[in-house]
């Protein structure tokens, strides 16, 4: 079969018949033409069935020609860059393009679930909903079935290798939207001077006019639309966008557009090219420049055959940009994205050979490609007289247009006589036989009321029904902007109203109809945008095109048919979540009145859909059984994406090692050639331990924390966060937010410091220093630094401008290096250090400016780990060095490097809080022990709400110790803490079930039993030899000695007792050696 | 995305700034002096309209400094920004002032609607 594409027209269309394209769809060899969509070459070769709808499996067929199509949702590609659920109608045919259908099994032809169709009655609207509710816990089930058997398309499983980009621009006017309307609006502004974006879903310009046979001045449509294009082209500020759908409308005139750059018929070039680019730089809130060539993301491997040297994670080649997602902030936007036809509600309107009109006539003319030998078409107003003139010229045989106005069309309907087409005026089509191929159409005379029954007065044979209902302008993003719609009773559409943000609406989505209003409506809207922008529009004159006269449209919403709704063979309004008109009436029966209601109970909409071609028919449906208007029930909120969007195009470049920025100490390279994991605490890679050896982290961890309290260990701590706050009223600020006495440090002097939140909570936490008697060093956690930063400004700039007090961040800028344990003032004497460094001259929390192994260094005695220990802080290009001495000089003493967990596992058996692992925000420093830090002598920012009645509840969770009664478990953190094991105990369930494993079947047989708490922090401790816990346990700081009860998955609740938060060396002598 | 205007740097993108929630909510000069219910006000309560709302904002990712912009909840216009009394300001009782114009702004700081 390949080569014959029996359905090519000989001549026409805007297919390149010398670059035949192969490809393959469902293991079938095809082949189509350069210029061709992978629908259009589908239909050339013949091709009707393209998939099974979504819940009754029936056989569907290709519907319309661009975004609005509902049924040929295919998966493109293989492997790792197959692409799912893309629309056939705007997948451009490339060379060896291999797609395949998704729905059906074992195939599109013979599937399994059609059994679903015959019991459709029983499948109606919310049946999911109704059957599948009971047992709960079967949901997960269910659901698993229930997906696999609607069978959407495949999400690959492999990494995404292609490249994908972000891109940021600027512009005045943006134009959405490349049709006669659209062409004209850019032109308008561009020859005003206007900075113009113009974007197109589709890979040419033009729109509607590349299947249109009429003339634009006196030319044939396209050559037109060549010719503005290369006006456009010219002008110097104005980028041309094909292939490019701009699908959200934001705030503050945001719009994002999605490019498909490999979307040409030969499959490779970006079409971003230099002579047509944005100008940027000019504008003060312009994004990063990005030239293409030079990044990573260059152009194909053609234009580059030498450029190896792009970086990511594409070593060996360039690869070009598959997808690019432009953000643009636009001035004024014009909104010309057209309309969509809408299908008739007749019995059967979904068997495959059942086309809209303009489909038909785009199939035709820009394709060349015949859908039917012999039609039928079905029409409440004249554009689909166009169809049947467009197939008698071709060549197909129109066996007769059905008409339900009994005025039928104007001039094209004396076109259609004239080339003896037969009309039926005041008739309908209600019903079409044929199961997976049109074979005929019912014909029965209307008499204007929908909801009456019929007999049909003839059959016709024919392959093809063509039809169309009118059509909707597309207000998509007017609306998704935020603007309001009006109903239009002539046209029976909603057309754009108001809009809240800078945007006009233009062309057919504007609401006119014929050529020569769009093109009018195009130039009105350009002038209209650059007049606001202060421009003086450029006098152009849209161009001459036929305007024709035409008879009005009739409301037709539902076709009558042989029995009535609920009983005639299904009418749909939504193809491709199979809603009929019988669902929207079942849903009104039961109760749904709301729009968007009605809406989730039918899924009228979902899916690619999102309201483009069933919207108004459902809306209509609706209107009529509830005996409104349609304006009354309204329509549902149109939101962004207008439509699918790839994941790959919204991660752009932020993908593997650009995910999120990685932050390196200046030791990092040591911990990474002693082959540290890294843990990652607020984008910094820090050494989570250092294994020896083949040691396992347990192992490693042990040995760590064993060196730390019986020799000396050294630890990287320069991620915590260091602020230096300086100016005449420090003191003053500081007091206000530390709750300690800051003002009494004299200077020297460390301190533990705590800042709370208004709310009483605990913030952040670390040692604070005074430099001087103006000058104090702070330092927050790691993960907080940035955060206190602000926090701290936030105040001075709003609250207290009148203290004079200046912050800088130190967090990037000076290394920490922590040497701990009982041998740590040996290994600094040993290096050299000009203060003195014993007990009396260098005490315990203090701090010295220093010179160790000749390198100035500032010197803190602090200890976050219960013992001796110093804090070396010094500049970043002298820490490694630095570092490198220091393990130099302690190898007598077996110094040893230790990570995060150590650091962790030692500060726990201190009892020392991590804030944000053993804190969460609702936790008082009372609730941690911490009174001592709470001055009496000020305020403090948080202090009053530590009198709130709620924060002096005595059930409050407080801080505790927990030992595991078989000294043997190390609780999982997160552990849930209860005071009787009740009913989780071993003999109370051996009664009841016996072999119960702790399914969650299982617990929901049991009495909820309450908690009193949960494990915060817990480690086997190398030095104790028995686990440790941290808790926070309802009432806890009065339960020490308790016993209360750990609940462990699938096994006995572990008794516990409650202990005071501090495990090793309670008196804290260590330390002050 | 919101455009938004830091009197210092100009209009940048929404991204670049953190939110600071509802402006002129004033730190009671005595808590202690306060009840539970009036230092719950001051704590929890704010204005939330359906409106004009002027808040706190914070160019984070530039010149890091506090400002005030008026936005609409509802269509998420920005009517103005303003920049929050300084030093001198606050000695004088405070006094906003319309980063464009330079005029005091109509609403005294600490005025809660
Ligand atoms: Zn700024």
């Amino acid at each position: 079969m390949t080569g014959a594409q029996p359905n090519r027209l000989p001549t026409g269309g805007r297919v390149d018949r010398s670059r035949p394209l192969g490809f393959r769809f469902d293991g079938n060899a095809l082949q189509g033409f350069a210029g061709d969509t992978l629908a259009s070459a589908l239909i050339a070769n013949d091709v009707q069935l393209v998939g099974r709808s979504f819940k009754l499996r029936r056989p569907r067929g290709i519907v319309g020609s661009g975004a609005e199509e509902p049924n040929a949702i295919l998966q493109i590609g293989e492997g790792a860059t197959a692409q799912p659920n893309l629309r056939a109608t705007q997948v451009p045919l490339r060379d060896g393009l291999v797609a395949r259908t998704t729905r059906g099994w074992p195939g599109v032809r013979f599937d399994v679930g059609a059994i679903n169709d015959t019991f459709g009655r029983l499948l109606g609207a919310g049946f999911y909903y109704k059957t599948f509710m009971y047992p709960r816990a079967w949901w997960k089930l269910y659901e698993h079935a229930i997906r696999r058997s609607a069978g959407f398309g495949a999400a690959p499983t492999a990494p995404d290798p292609d490249c994908y980009e972000h891109m940021n621009a600027h512009c005045d006017v943006l134009v959405a939207g490349g049709g006669p309307a659209g062409l004209m609006a850019a032109l308008t502004a561009a020859k005003s001077g206007a900075r113009v974006i113009l974007a197109d879903e589709q890979n040419e310009f033009g729109g509607g006019l590349l299947a249109c046979t009429d003339q634009v001045d006196g030319a044939p449509a396209a050559e037109w639309v060549a010719a503005v294009v290369d006006e456009l082209g010219d002008c110097a500020d104005c980028t041309l966008l094909p292939r490019s759908t701009v699908f959200g409308y934001h705030d503050h005139n945001f719009l994002t557009i999605a490019e498909r750059c490999r979307d040409h018929p030969d499959g490779s070039a970006d079409a971003f090219s230099a002579t047509n680019r944005p100008a940027a730089g000019d504008d003060s809130t312009a994004g990063r420049q990005h030239d293409p060539r030079n990044g990573r993301t260059a152009k194909g491997p053609d234009d580059h055959p030498d450029s190896g040297a792009a970086a990511g994670h594409h070593q060996d080649t360039v690869q070009p940009v598959k997808e690019r997602l432009w953000r643009i902030r636009a001035r004024q936007v014009v909104l010309a994205q057209g309309s969509f036809e809408r299908p008739l509600v007749f019995c059967n309107n979904d068997r495959p050979g059942v086309m809209l009109a303009s489909a038909v006539s785009t199939w035709i003319n820009r394709y060349a490609v015949l859908p039917g030998r012999r039609a039928v078409v079905f029409t409440n107003n004249d554009s689909a007289y166009r169809a049947a003139l467009d197939l008698t010229e071709a060549g197909a045989e129109v066996a007769a247009v059905v008409d339900s106005r009994r005025g039928g069309a104007g001039e094209l309907g004396r076109k259609a006589l004239d080339l003896g087409i037969p009309v039926l005026q005041g008739h309908v089509v209600s019903d079409v036989a044929g199961r997976q191929r049109v074979s005929g159409a019912s014909i029965a005379r209307w008499a204007g009321d929908g909801w009456a029954t019929v007999k049909p007065t003839m059959r016709i044979d024919c392959d093809l029904v063509v039809m169309s209902g009118g059509y909707s302008p597309a207000v998509h993003l007017h609306s998704q902007a935020g603007g309001q719609l009006d109903w239009d009773e002539s046209q029976l559409g909603f057309l754009p109203a108001k809009s809240v943000q800078a945007n006009v609406s233009a062309g057919a989505g504007n609401g006119k109809s014929s050529l020569a209003e769009c093109l009018a409506d195009g130039v009105r809207a350009g002038a209209e945008t650059v007049s606001k922008l202060g421009l003086e529009p450029s006098p152009i004159e849209a161009p001459a095109a036929g305007n024709i006269d035409e008879n009005p449209i009739e409301a037709l919403w539902r076709v009558p048919a042989v029995r009535d709704a609920d009983r005639c063979p299904k009418q749909f309004i939504d193809f491709q979540n199979d809603t009929s008109v019988a669902d929207i009436k079942l849903a009104v029966r039961e109760g749904y009145r709301n729009v968007e209601h009605v809406k989730r109970y039918t899924a009228l909409g979902f899916g690619t859909d999102q309201g483009k071609l069933g919207n108004i028919n459902g809306m209509a449906v609706l209107a009529d059984i509830l005996g409104k208007s349609i304006p009354e029930v309204g329509t549902t909120t149109f939101r962004p994406a207008y439509t699918p969007v790839s994941f790959g195009v919204g991660a752009g470049e932020s993908v593997g090692e650009l995910y999120e920025p990685v932050r390196k100490t200046a030791i990092h390279e040591w911990h990474e050639a002693a082959g540290a994991p890294m843990e990652v605490v607020g984008q910094w890679h820090r050494p989570w331990y250092f294994p020896r050896d083949g040691e396992d982290m347990h192992a490693a961890v042990a040995r760590e924390c064993l060196a730390v309290r019986n020799s000396v260990g050294i630890m990287d701590a320069s991620t915590l966060g260091k602020i230096d706050a300086a100016g005449p009223d420090v003191v003053e600020f500081l007091e206000r937010i530390y709750t300690h006495d800051v003002g009494l440090m004299k200077v020297g002097r460390c301190a533990y410091g705590i800042m709370l939140g208004e709310d009483g909570m605990l913030m952040d936490d670390g040692v604070m220093a005074r430099r001087g008697e103006h000058r104090f060093y702070l330092t927050t956690t790691t993960g907080g630094a940035a955060n206190v930063l602000d926090w701290l400004e936030k105040w001075l700039q709003t609250e207290w401008p009148e203290l004079q007090v200046y912050l800088t961040s130190l967090t990037e800028h000076y290394s920490t290096i922590a040497v701990a344990g009982p041998h740590s003032r040996r290994v600094l004497d040993k290096l050299g250090c000009d203060i003195a460094l014993d007990n009396e001259s260098f005490p315990f929390m203090r701090m010295k400016p220093a010179t160790l192994a000749g390198i100035p260094v500032t010197l803190f005695r602090v200890s976050f780990s219960g013992e001796l220990a110093y804090e070396i802080n010094i500049e970043n290009s002298l820490a490694l060095a630095m570092w490198e001495k220091l393990m130099d000089a302690g190898r007598e003493f077996e110094i040893t490097p230790y990570g995060t967990e150590t650091m962790h596992v030692l500060r726990a058996e201190k009892g020392y809080v991590i804030v944000g692992q053993d804190t969460d925000g609702s936790v008082t420093p009372v609730d941690l022990g911490m009174n001592r830090l709470l001055s009496n002598e000020k305020d403090f920012l948080g202090k009053r709400s530590l009198r709130r009645p709620d924060c002096l509840r005595e059930d409050r969770k407080q801080l505790v110790g927990l030992l595991s009664s078989d000294a043997r478990t190390v609780l999982p953190e997160g552990t849930q803490l209860i005071d009787e094991a009740g009913s989780l105990a071993r003999g109370h369930r051996r009664a009841k079930r016996p072999a119960w494993r702790g399914s969650q079947l299982g617990h929901r047989s049991r009495e909820p039993i309450p908690m009193c708490g949960h494990v915060t922090s817990s480690y086997q401790s190398a030095c104790l030899g028995h686990p440790i816990a941290l808790a926070l346990v309802a009432g806890g700081q009065s339960r020490k000695g308790a016993t209360i009860h750990a609940a462990l998955p699938g096994r006995d609740p572990l008794p516990v007792e409650i202990v005071a938060p501090v495990f090793y060396d309670a008196g804290g002598q260590r330390q002050h050696v | 995305m919101l455009l938004i205007d830091c009197p210092w740097c100009g209009s940048r993108a929404e991204t670049e700034f953190s939110y600071g929630g509802e402006a002129g909510i004033v730190r009671p000069a005595d808590p202690d002096a306060l009840s539970d219910a009036e230092w719950a006000d001051y704590l929890f309560n704010r204005t939330n309209p359906r409106g004009a709302h002027r808040e706190l904002w914070n160019h984070a990712q530039g010149c890091r400094r506090w400002f005030g912009v008026e936005r609409d909840t509802v269509t998420y216009r920005i009517a103005r920004s303003f920049t929050l009394p300084d030093a001198a300001g606050a000695a004088d009782g405070g006094v906003e002032r319309d980063f464009e114009t330079g005029d005091p702004t109509d609403a005294e700081p600490g005025d809660r609607r």
